[in-house]
């Protein structure tokens, strides 16, 4: 192949941004576009639920730092809208087209809309996914409503519930799972993690629904929820998860789907045959792979320090220095609810037990690793941080579960669990 | 020459002046088993990675006292109901360095929560002064003991006064504080006769200990023992009276024995490197910068003991379980894969990690007021003495092979500025 002298990044999120630097540092020196649907230059996610909503910092204070110099035509604010291999080009949603040699796919996911648009448009329904999303709702955090309704219990729900009690505003969850993170640590965990919360005064509701969301003059007034309970409220919070942006990817040929776009080991694009396109590569929410340290199983992240790395990665893929091996750090990451600190290491999918290995659920701060086989496969901090390398090290050598031996804090004797995955 | 013999050559007080040609020998092997006359043998940590790893393993415990056994008197009544209640009441209330989580992590907590912001800037201003005032004593002297002269009463001035103990008192934790810094020595908690010793010490500095508490219940003043005494944390911690007195020793015992030799070994490292004294003289904000190399090039704590709970696989070796470790902070401090030219003395070097306060949740309380304490002493130092010259060089050492720094440190000098 000739030398690439045309190289398009498509999201301008923190993966588009990383794999840019890292095409550029590789030696790409042709021209290099970063198309994003914002028309903010790439900015950090994770303050948003966290420092932008207590207001301690303006939603531009996330803007990245960067390392990309003054060649880089960025094209904000037109999402891009197709992709035609053949041609080689990408299409925005004004109707321009780009063309590349070398494409980063980097797309991500937005946030999962309530499913009435009619009730989702009313004042004081918010989502929350990006930083005008976060400024939007700091604003009508900062008006003192009556209560905050959070609609789901994964980790955005629990870090804005969490914050309006920090803020020192009521605030009533609303999760129809059994406990709250009941899909990504299991009930068993996600119970003791709810307790916490329900400590600090949130009002959690799991095993109930919202049904409708109900306005009065355009604005939001109350909730109903399927048991016939109403929950007056003036702001919700829908925190329902992640929808990835594969829909541009529609026609392209690609192994593309609402899960994301499949990856080979090296981070190359799979078509719909399932061989790699060598000009085309992803990485971020989006990216599907095989992850060598799960048998292969393959898996979108939507991680950060995952982003940045694999980000990295595609980058230099793109840039003709293929790295020695395939990507495949350990999963890790970390979300902040209120004081509580809950950090993960491993992927806990089909765990089938867990143990706390150390500190105590009921004093809220433990370590949970869950097994799998017999294999220790993923490890959660909550308020423990400082112990997590450690178990890291017990998940990245598939080292026997239940972890035999004494350790400080530790129970005697490791009692198991039925994690709680539905 | 053997493996067996480095242990004993880290403690050999021979080496004490130079250690390092023997820490290096022993990164030959990051992890190691080395003879100390038992049959287990101590384990060596002596890398940057494997001590760093180490000390973050759940599965190494700090709780490497032997159970208190206190000399018997004779008296059957002592003896059969006073002593195994001392024992137990010891064993319970140890200082939170030689305890784990989540025993110490409440006590620590407490601790941090008197070093407000506000205490710890006033006293960073206190500390110039407290120099000011003690090399003006000096000011028509020819030769001065850089110990006796500023770098032990300063540190000791600045944890009484944090403390509320009075400095009339002062004098009797001298040789308190020095027999109970023999607990960071690896042998003499096994001598029988330095355990009898400590243990009276204990009780010497526990009843002057418990006596200033109640003093401190009946009239709080605004200092940490008030503090500690009488308010917990925002989180609920208030300590009962015996883990208050051992808190309390163990933050007195630590203000006299570290800092002390952060302040001689800065001195003395500075004399060795003119060059490097005459840029702090010329420059003070180099004293930051310049105090971090110091804690990774002659670090006041040169090694912490701890003893594994289970077994642990590091660096090709099997630890076994209830094992000794020895974590060697001050030769993972010289691992030339973390710190190129590690035996040069550069202030200049970037993102250095060193070990010199040890690492995570053991990690120096005190780190702050070590920094600005020697900060205080060398930048003084650097400006106001006149061609100092070192009259020995080495030094005569004090006894440790932990707790490492010179007994004095005298210094030829055309007088104070």
């Amino acid at each position: 192949m000739a030398a690439p002298e045309r190289a398009v990044v498509v999201g301008a999120g923190l993966a588009g941004l990383r794999g840019a630097e890292a095409l550029r540092e590789a030696g790409f020196s042709g021209s290099l576009t970063i198309v994003g649907a914002e028309p903010h230059r790439p900015y950090d996610r994770p303050p948003l639920s966290k420092h932008v909503l207590a207001g301690a910092i303006p939603p531009h204070a996330t803007t990245l730092p960067h390392g990309l110099d003054e060649s880089v035509d960025w094209q904000l604010g037109s999402p891009a809208a197709g992709l035609d291999r053949r041609a080689g080009t990408v299409r925005l949603a004004d109707g321009r087209t780009l063309p590349y040699d070398r494409l980063l796919i980097a797309t991500g996911t937005r946030a999962r809309p309530w499913p009435n648009p009619h009730e989702g448009r009313l004042a004081g329904v918010f989502t929350l996914r990006g930083r005008d999303d976060a400024a939007a709702l700091r604003q009508a955090l900062e008006a003192g409503p009556r209560r905050v309704l959070v609609i789901g219990g994964g980790f955005i729900g629990c870090e804005v519930a969490s914050l309006c009690r920090t803020l020192g505003l009521p605030a009533t969850l609303v999760e129809p799972g059994p406990t709250l993170l009941a899909r990504v640590l299991g009930s068993t965990i996600g119970a003791f993690i709810g307790a916490i919360h329900e400590g600090h005064g949130v009002d959690l509701r799991c095993g109930s629904e919202v049904e409708w969301l109900e306005g009065e003059g355009g604005r939001l007034v109350r909730a109903h929820c399927t048991d016939g309970s109403r929950i007056e409220a003036d702001i919700a919070v829908i925190a329902l998860g992640a929808v990835r942006n594969t829909e541009w990817l529609d026609g392209a040929g690609l192994s593309a789907d609402p899960g994301g776009v499949d990856c080979d080991g090296a981070g190359y694009v799979l078509d719909a045959e399932g061989h790699p396109d060598p000009r085309i590569a992803a990485a971020g929410d989006v990216a599907r792979f095989p992850h060598p340290l799960y048998d292969g199983r393959r898996v979108a992240l939507e991680h950060w320090s995952h982003a940045v790395a694999q980000a990295a990665h595609a980058g230099r893929l793109l840039a003709g220095a293929p790295p020695d091996a395939a990507y495949g750090a350990l999963p890790t990451f970390w979300s902040t609810q209120g004081n509580l600190v809950v950090k993960s290491a491993g992927l806990t999918e089909g765990a089938d037990a867990v143990a706390i290995t150390q500190g105590n659920p009921a004093d809220g701060r433990f370590i949970a690793l869950y097994g799998r086989a017999g294999r220790c496969i993923a490890a959660v901090s909550v308020d423990s941080a400082r112990w997590l390398p450690a178990h890291a090290e017990l998940v990245s050598t598939g080292a026997p579960f239940p972890p035999e031996g004494a350790a400080t804090d530790r129970p005697k004797g490791i009692e198991t669990f039925d994690p709680g995955f539905s | 020459m053997p493996d067996s013999s480095l242990l004993d050559q880290v403690k050999d007080f021979a080496n004490r002046p130079n250690p390092y040609p023997v820490y290096a020998k022993l990164r030959q092997n990051p992890v190691s088993r080395q003879d100390d006359g038992t049959a287990e043998g101590t384990w060596v940590a002596s890398t940057h990675g494997t001590i760093a790893r180490l000390l973050q393993d759940p599965r190494v415990s700090s709780e490497t006292l032997p159970p208190a056994d206190r000399p018997r008197t004779g008296n059957p009544l002592t003896d059969l109901i006073v002593k195994p209640l001392k024992d137990w009441m010891m064993d319970r209330h140890r200082v939170f360095i030689f305890r784990d989580p989540p025993d110490h992590d409440a006590l620590r907590s407490a601790v941090m929560h008197q070093f407000s912001r506000e205490r710890v800037q006033a006293m960073r201003a206190r500390s110039d002064k407290l120099v000011a005032d003690l090399l003006d004593a000096k000011r028509d002297a020819r030769e001065i003991d850089a110990v006796d002269d500023l770098a032990y009463p300063l540190p000791v001035t600045v944890i009484c006064e944090l403390f509320g103990v009075p400095r009339e008192d002062e004098p009797k934790f001298h040789d308190w504080a020095t027999q109970l810094a023999t607990a960071l020595e690896p042998d003499s908690l096994t001598d029988p006769e330095i355990r009898a010793k400590n243990s009276r010490t204990f009780d010497a500095i526990g009843g002057y200990m418990g006596d200033l508490i109640k003093e401190k219940r009946r009239h709080p003043q605004d200092d940490m023992l008030s503090g500690l005494a009488n308010h917990a944390t925002p989180a609920g911690v208030k300590m009962g009276d015996y883990d208050l007195i051992a808190t309390s020793i163990l933050m007195l015992v630590a203000g006299h024995e570290t800092t002390v030799n952060l302040i001689t070994n800065g001195l003395l490292t500075l004399l060795r490197h003119p060059d490097e004294l005459e840029r702090l003289r010329q420059d003070p904000m180099r004293a930051p910068r310049l105090i971090e190399e110091l804690l990774r090039y002659e670090p006041p704590v040169q090694f912490r003991t701890r003893r594994t709970l289970s077994a642990i696989d590091i660096a090709g070796v099997t630890i076994p379980e209830g094992a000794d470790l020895l974590l060697l902070l001050a030769a993972g401090n010289r691992d030339e894969s973390v710190f190129p030219d590690p035996d040069r003395f550069d202030p200049d070097r970037t993102g250095t990690r060193h070990l010199g306060f040890g690492g995570s949740l053991h990690y120096c309380v005190g780190a702050p007021l070590a920094r600005f304490e020697a900060e205080a002493a060398l930048t003084a130092l650097a400006r106001r003495l006149k061609a100092p010259r070192l009259i020995a060089d080495p030094p005569p050492y004090r006894q440790g092979a932990a707790l490492r720094g010179p007994e004095h440190l005298r210094v030829a000098i055309d007088g104070i500025a």
